[in-house]
């Protein structure tokens, strides 16, 4: 590791860094040249339209695309170099639409991932059972440890996906449009559960939507994307600043829609 | 059927059997919900081949098929990730391609009908002391390896994407369990015969996603399934004079039917 990201690790506390990273699909444009950091602490919502970058961002982030330009880091480590995955806890777009018919219990869901490869099962090889139970707590469902997860609702299984997140004790979240398919009470739920993760637990939370209106009071940045990064600063400037203007003539929503 | 337990043959069958039944149940679930049902189907036909050459060559046919047939599953592998195709359209080739060379060669050479009909059909009441080691190491080596990435396995099935995040090697996992499937396929050939070698990876699991609320239930129940179809079949192809592929598969699909109307009752054991 060189001095300089050595700085960055222990000073600034940055947890993840974007620097001049570009990505096609094919020859076409995806992102250009975005540099962005996320500091402990942070909750980020990365917002913009239909096909802005978002999800491919953030698969960028955690290592599931590499970029055509530019470098990735995590705690300070090039991802190339980067081994320590439990430190990360990542829920992809639509991960609740799993197999409806898959024979997993919730304790199954997140005793795979807790024993998913020896460094983490090994890390994580005392009391597995009440490591499980806590998280449970956490997300408030530790009831349903015995149950098999396709009886659940689509909020409940939304929150036994954070649970499988937060088992391996990671720093930082990041999340792709996470209630996509969960109604509008579970959603609200589900935010604000993320919102005391931050604040109680100070995970640094990054989150991929396209209705910033529902995650308004909880987050703190915001990074806003149409294959550049148009806006990444303080939530409360990105409310004052003509960004959203721009955003609302796209048709962009800043407020959740109630049906 | 005193006559029956009596037999060296009858008990060599049926512990062959059993190993059989292990590796079948175990595999076939994560075949099953990994959407692969058809790849031992596909790979008794590349089997097929390396049996057909075994036979021309006159050496060790059983051990010729595994050798090609762990090369017909690398050769799906590199198709399937050089190749731009879709779904199981690797196999398909592989397959075709195996069935095949497998006719080619048998039409060069006159007089194998008959021990090349007991791999078609299975021919399990014909299984020597040395057969039966080799299934036992075959079954030893799938339940060893599916119990080290059991719960890789698992996550990967269920989410493959965030098991990538998590650092699960997906890409060998894949592999290992085609490479596992090859080797069950050619387990099950003097079993059950090549054509019916894929209903045991196939059906008892089904069977067993009908009823079974969790993952390791799913595991037992389709184990049991695969047990209780090879035991019975067995000794219904005994009393019925019957071919006893054909009644273990019989068996399987009752289980099968069964579980189907009895899906709303899930297990509670």
């Amino acid at each position: 590791m060189s001095a300089e990201e050595g700085v960055i690790m222990t000073v600034q506390e940055e947890i993840i860094r974007v620097k001049e990273v570009s990505f096609y699909y094919d020859s076409i444009p995806a992102l250009e040249d975005i540099n962005l950091s996320v500091v402990r602490g942070d909750f980020l919502a990365i917002i913009g339209p239909n096909g802005s970058g978002k999800t491919t961002l953030l698969k960028l982030m955690v290592g599931l695309l590499k970029p055509a330009s530019g470098q990735i880091f995590l705690f300070g480590q090039e991802i190339e170099n980067f081994r320590d995955w439990h430190r990360i806890g990542y829920i992809q777009q639509k991960a609740i639409n799993f197999d409806p018919h898959f024979p997993i219990s919730v304790e199954e869901v997140i005793s795979s991932s807790l024993n998913s490869n020896p460094k983490i099962r090994n890390k994580f090889k005392s009391n597995q059972k009440q490591r499980i139970m806590d998280s449970l707590a956490t997300v408030g469902l530790e009831k349903l440890i015995d149950r098999p997860i396709n009886t659940l609702s689509g909020g409940q299984q939304q929150r036994v996906l954070i649970a499988r997140a937060l088992v391996t004790e990671p720093e930082i979240l990041l999340l792709d449009e996470p209630t996509t398919g969960v109604d509008l009470k579970a959603q609200e739920e589900f935010y604000d559960l993320l919102g005391r993760l931050n604040r109680e637990y100070h995970l640094t939370i990054v989150l991929v939507t396209h209705d910033f209106g529902i995650v308004n009071r909880h987050v703190n940045k915001v990074a806003c994307l149409n294959q550049k990064l148009v806006y990444h600063g303080q939530h409360e400037e990105f409310c004052s600043s003509s960004v959203v203007q721009e955003f609302l003539k796209g048709g962009h929503h800043l407020v959740s829609h109630r049906h | 059927m005193t006559e029956l337990l009596a037999s060296g043959i009858f008990w060599r069958a049926l512990v062959a059997g059993l190993f059989l039944a292990l590796a079948c149940g175990l595999l076939g679930v994560f075949l099953v919900l990994r959407k692969e049902a058809m790849i031992g189907h596909g790979l008794s036909h590349v089997a097929f081949s390396g049996l057909a050459l075994g036979f021309l060559l006159n050496f060790m046919p059983l051990a010729v098929s595994l050798a090609v047939c762990l090369l017909g599953a690398i050769l799906i592998l590199e198709i399937r990730e050089h190749g731009s195709l879709y779904g199981d359209t690797a196999l398909g080739i592989i397959s075709s391609a195996g069935l095949a060379l497998g006719i080619l060669l048998v039409s060069m050479k006159r007089g194998f009908g008959v021990e090349l009909m007991s791999f078609l059909f299975g021919d399990i009441l014909a299984i020597s002391l040395g057969e039966v080691w080799f299934s036992a190491v075959l079954a030893l080596v799938v339940v060893i390896l599916l119990r080290i990435n059991y719960h890789a396995l698992i996550f990967m099935t269920f989410d493959r994407e965030t098991a990538l995040v998590s650092g699960v090697r997906v890409k060998q996992l894949d592999r290992m369990m085609v490479l596992l499937t090859a080797m069950t396929v050619v387990l099950g050939l003097k079993l059950v015969g090549i054509l019916l070698v894929s209903a045991l990876l196939v059906i008892p699991a089904s069977a067993a996603l009908q009823v079974a609320p969790n993952f390791k239930k799913t595991l037992l129940s389709s184990t049991l399934f695969s047990f209780i179809s090879i035991i019975s079949g067995i000794f219904l192809s005994y009393w019925l004079d019957t071919p006893a592929a054909a009644m273990i598969v019989f068996v399987s699909l009752v289980l099968f039917v069964g579980t189907l109307t009895g899906k709303k009752k899930k297990m509670s054991f």
